[in-house]
């Protein structure tokens, strides 16, 4: 049951894809650090959202079996 | 209602709107194919515990200090938001194939016409329309609740939500039929840019970061997002071109 619930949570959060969770935070992550040195972080989040994207897209565009 | 409560207004709303025609095409074919008591209890029941489920994590999530709520609820909405996306650029560069609800009624329908119907309540007519119901509200539960919690105005975000149940509800009792002339694509296309614009503005706010501009980067980003996903959309549309040439000359 606890496993059953866990595996659903994890379906519904992270999806078939795993590493656009991993990449969202690692980038929020770096974002937290750039801003704590005292320097501007805004323009990191974009670049790096679009960058998991497109990634993420190719991967599944390459082998359509990855989407659920 | 400032720029803002008006975006968490239409993001919910469309949000919402495309999950209640998926849910509304199930409990349509069950409902018709079976009984129809069955089928709304099931709708019911599930929107009760939908209910329960919003009311108990609203304001436990209004009470996180603005920071941590901004970090995690704009970390979450981020993943789901490029997991919608994805699908969609996926969807529209032809590397999948297009939700048809025309289809799916036609599949439920003949799902439902070869289960044994039980006396009563029938358990089947009630458990696929309150799966149905209950898995497509939890995408809904979660936007209202993230979205609220993070503008302060989850009764706006749980307005917006039953709005859009109501009016997909009311056009589906006027077509009597699966709504498949809605865009659902393009609306999910739309619905993903949105999510993924809030996510990345409330993730970077979270994280310590500052806008310039402040809620005015706001369209700047959604119009930057959408941008590069119709790059990638072309980018797809290329390859599959290519494929296709590739493979009708060689």
């Amino acid at each position: 049951m606890t496993r059953g619930a866990a595996l659903g949570i994890w379906e519904f959060v992270v999806g078939d894809d795993w590493r656009v969770a991993l990449g969202v935070v690692v980038m929020l992550g770096a974002t937290a650090v750039v801003a704590a040195l005292g320097l501007p972080a805004w323009w990191l989040s974009p670049i790096a959202t679009i960058a998991i994207l497109y990634l993420s897209v190719r991967r599944a565009g390459a082998d359509p079996r990855r989407v659920g | 209602m400032s720029g803002p409560q008006l975006s968490l207004a239409i993001s919910v709303f469309l949000a919402c709107a495309v999950e209640a025609v998926e849910a509304f095409t199930i409990v349509l074919a069950v409902g018709s194919a079976r009984k129809w008591s069955s089928a709304l209890l099931g709708v019911g029941v599930a929107t009760v515990v939908l209910g329960v489920v919003i009311a108990a994590l609203g304001p436990a999530l209004t009470v996180l200090p603005i920071e941590v709520l901004r970090l995690v609820v704009g970390g979450l909405l981020l993943v789901f938001g490029l997991q919608w996306l994805r699908k969609a650029i996926l969807r529209a560069g032809g590397a999948k194939a297009l939700h048809d609800e025309m289809a799916t009624f036609e599949e439920e329908t003949a799902a439902a016409e070869g289960a044994t119907l039980s006396e009563g309540i029938d358990s089947y007519s009630f458990a696929i329309s309150f799966k149905a119901v209950l898995l497509e509200g939890l995408e809904v539960a979660f936007i209202v609740l993230t979205f609220g919690a993070n503008q302060d105005d989850v009764p706006l975000a749980a307005f917006a939500a039953v709005l859009a149940v109501l009016a997909v509800v009311a056009a589906g009792l006027l077509a009597r039929a699966p709504l498949a002339r809605v865009p659902e694509n393009s609306m999910k296309f739309v619905v993903g840019v949105l999510l993924t614009t809030f996510g990345v503005f409330w993730g970077a706010e979270g994280a310590g970061a500052s806008w310039p501009g402040g809620d005015a980067a706001l369209p700047v980003l959604a119009t930057l997002i959408a941008a590069a996903s119709w790059l990638m959309v072309r980018g797809l549309r290329g390859d599959r071109s290519r494929l296709a040439l590739g493979s009708a000359s060689g």
